[in-house]
């Protein structure tokens, strides 16, 4: 959840049922969205539990769609794709939060130091941002992923490489949001109070910067899930035996021409369920609370 | 789009069409230079050594040959002289060798599959144009019906849908349940005068790469045609009797392709990305195709030439984008804002 501010009429009434009525009011939409993020995350969380084991090969099992044994089918040498699912599902979810907590960090960084140093080096920061936001970000991480899995290994250069094709938006709204946070008057007051730069920023800045910082974490995250599939869909990101769920996606393709369409028909569902919900989620965070970032936080 | 009040003088003096095409071909050689500089830095901070990755023998050649090998190809020079050398090589044009391709000029290559993926990108966006000025203005037209509901919806879920996954579903009820279309390729190999691009090839590719850009534009569509629907000249056109097809057409439409050209230029390097995955989904022979076999192959030359060749193209995709800008707004023709 975001910080609320203190205006919000919701929080300042007294506190008896008013969170369930705070949640229950809500569209039907976002409430689904949060029940099918919990329950998507619920299942990665507990593969293990749900579906204790793959099947291992059964090449008496080959191929075999859907059913009640196997709601998902299984795969070429007989493995139970709803097992394979959600462990993919669990890794595609471990990498794109990493890569997109580092795509904070660098956003944040870099955002933080236009925003409070302004002159040349926000000059030089900002056109930097412009100059790679007109770059195309997917040849980029392309790059960025074959380049650096040799020393850094698949997944940490999968993280890598999303992630630093992913944090521009995040330094641009710090950066405005930095801007007209340095006008009000408490850091006038700060600043007469003795407080240096880092304790502005520390004390000051970082806590009013925290809800549109939570608000683009959740949105960013469709993005990391989709290009982490992508790459690993098209063979540059995790290695088989770490599958996410672009690599599941991946090795359907080479059983559908034996007409097994649900390799990759359900491990797709679940990248869409979970970037929609996701998306729904963020959104819905976002015009709730700030409206005016419509344009720069967009899915 | 009303006439300019006599005596408002104009705010700016329109920028002539010779003069925005100098100005985008000036920032041409900074925006190389600045993606070779940041390519090459990538380079040179990533543990990649051309000399093993070249020579394909680490460790079983002497520390003697090894040093020959670097002093003949110019590795034995600090970074900067590297990046000198490298930067004057890439301003004749030489982008260096392939080792994917057995060795052939970089350039060579992309020069030869560029043109597939160009034609692959403005299929998709003709596709983009067409689908979504009609989704988007009968969404518009037909507010809060069904149909309405249902553009939305689509909408909504086909920027959230994998565009990778999209296309092998096409790729799996088309081709391969219905078998109307053919499944990879550009041309059918089977038949002696096919040509250069066999147009039912082109079909799946192009529909997979469209429905990646289709939804923000028939949505932008939807909400400018609802915008402009309740403007004061469209109101009058609708009380004079004007038909309601002739209201959309006329004066609904051209209000909504002025944004369909701005935002395709800022959304061309996205396509290049959604290339790449479509033409690998579909094996289109076209550039994104080689990004991913050179990827897969660590051709780090031709990986980095497809980035700068992309770059140019990027900076020349704005460049048409604004000369037709000016085509389709009289405003900025006129040079009134």
């Amino acid at each position: 959840m975001t910080a609320v501010t203190t205006t919000d009429p919701v929080l300042t009434r007294p506190p008896r049922w008013g969170r369930v009525r705070q949640v229950a009011t809500r569209p039907a939409s976002v409430l689904a969205a949060g029940v099918v993020l919990a329950l998507l995350v619920l299942a990665a969380l507990g593969a293990d539990l749900l579906r204790p084991d793959t099947g291992g090969v059964a090449l008496d099992e080959v191929l075999a769609p859907p059913s009640l044994a196997h709601p998902f089918g299984t795969d070429e040498i007989g493995r139970d794709v709803l097992a394979l699912s959600l462990r993919a599902m669990r890794v595609s979810f471990a990498i794109s939060l990493l890569a997109a907590v580092v795509a904070l960090l660098i956003g944040v960084t870099v955002g933080v130091l236009a925003g409070t140093l302004g002159g040349w080096v926000d000059g030089a920061l900002m056109r930097m941002v412009d100059f790679l936001g007109s770059q195309n970000h997917f040849l980029f991480a392309i790059l960025l992923v074959v380049l650096f899995r040799p020393a850094l290994g698949a997944a940490a250069a999968v993280c890598l490489s999303v992630a630093l094709s992913h944090w521009l938006v995040l330094a641009r709204i710090v950066r405005g949001e930095l801007l007209s946070l340095r006008e009000r008057p408490f850091v006038a007051a700060a600043v007469g109070g003795g407080a240096t730069r880092v304790r502005l920023v520390v004390r000051h800045f970082l806590p009013h910067l925290a809800p549109a910082i939570a608000v683009a974490m959740v949105l960013l995250l469709p993005h990391a899930i989709f290009h982490e599939s992508a790459l690993s869909f098209l063979g540059l990101g995790l290695p088989p035996h770490q599958a996410s769920l672009g690599n599941l996606i991946a090795a359907g393709q080479r059983s559908l021409l034996a007409g097994a369409w649900w390799i990759s028909l359900f491990p797709g569902l679940l990248i869409l369920a979970a970037c929609v919900a996701f998306g729904t989620l963020g959104e819905y965070w976002r015009d709730r609370h700030q409206p005016r970032w419509r344009g720069e936080l967009e899915l | 789009m009303a006439d300019p009040t006599p005596g408002a003088a104009p705010a700016r003096r329109p920028a002539s069409a010779a003069r925005i095409i100098v100005r985008r071909l000036a920032a041409l050689p900074f925006v190389l230079l600045a993606v070779a500089g940041l390519t090459f830095l990538l380079v040179a901070i990533s543990p990649y050594d051309p000399n093993s990755a070249y020579t394909g023998i680490t460790g079983s050649i002497s520390e003697q040959t090894r040093q020959e090998i670097n002093a003949a190809w110019g590795l034995d020079g600090s970074t900067a002289e590297q990046f000198g050398q490298w930067l004057g090589n890439v301003a004749q044009g030489d982008l260096g060798h392939s080792r994917l391709l057995g060795g052939q000029p970089v350039l060579d290559e992309i020069a030869s599959r560029a043109l597939l993926s160009i034609v692959l990108v403005m299929i998709a966006l003709a596709l983009v144009l067409v689908g979504g000025l009609v989704l988007g203005v009968l969404a518009a037209a037909f507010r809060d019906s069904p149909l309405d509901w249902l553009v939305r919806t689509l909408s909504y879920y086909g920027t959230a849908a994998p565009s990778f996954w999209v296309g092998l579903l096409l790729l799996s009820v088309f081709s391969l349940q219905l078998g109307w279309l053919p499944s990879g390729g550009s041309t059918d190999v089977r038949s002696a005068d096919s040509g250069f691009v066999d147009p039912a090839h082109l079909i799946l590719p192009a529909v997979t790469l469209a429905i990646t850009q289709q939804s923000w534009f028939t949505l932008y569509v939807r909400n400018t045609v609802l915008e402009v629907l309740r403007d004061d000249h469209v109101r009058f056109a609708e009380a004079s009797g004007v038909r309601r097809m002739a209201v959309l057409t006329r004066h609904a439409l051209p209000n909504a392709l002025i944004p369909f050209i701005t935002l395709t230029g800022s959304h061309l390097s996205e396509l290049i990305g959604g290339a790449v995955l479509a033409e690998t989904i579909f094996g289109w022979p076209g550039l994104g195709r080689l990004t991913v076999e050179a990827a897969l192959a660590v051709d780090i030359p031709l990986l980095v030439g497809i980035t700068l060749v992309g770059s140019v193209l990027v900076v020349l995709g704005n460049l048409v984008a604004d000369l037709l800008y000016r085509v389709a707004d009289p405003r900025i023709r006129e040079g009134l804002t």
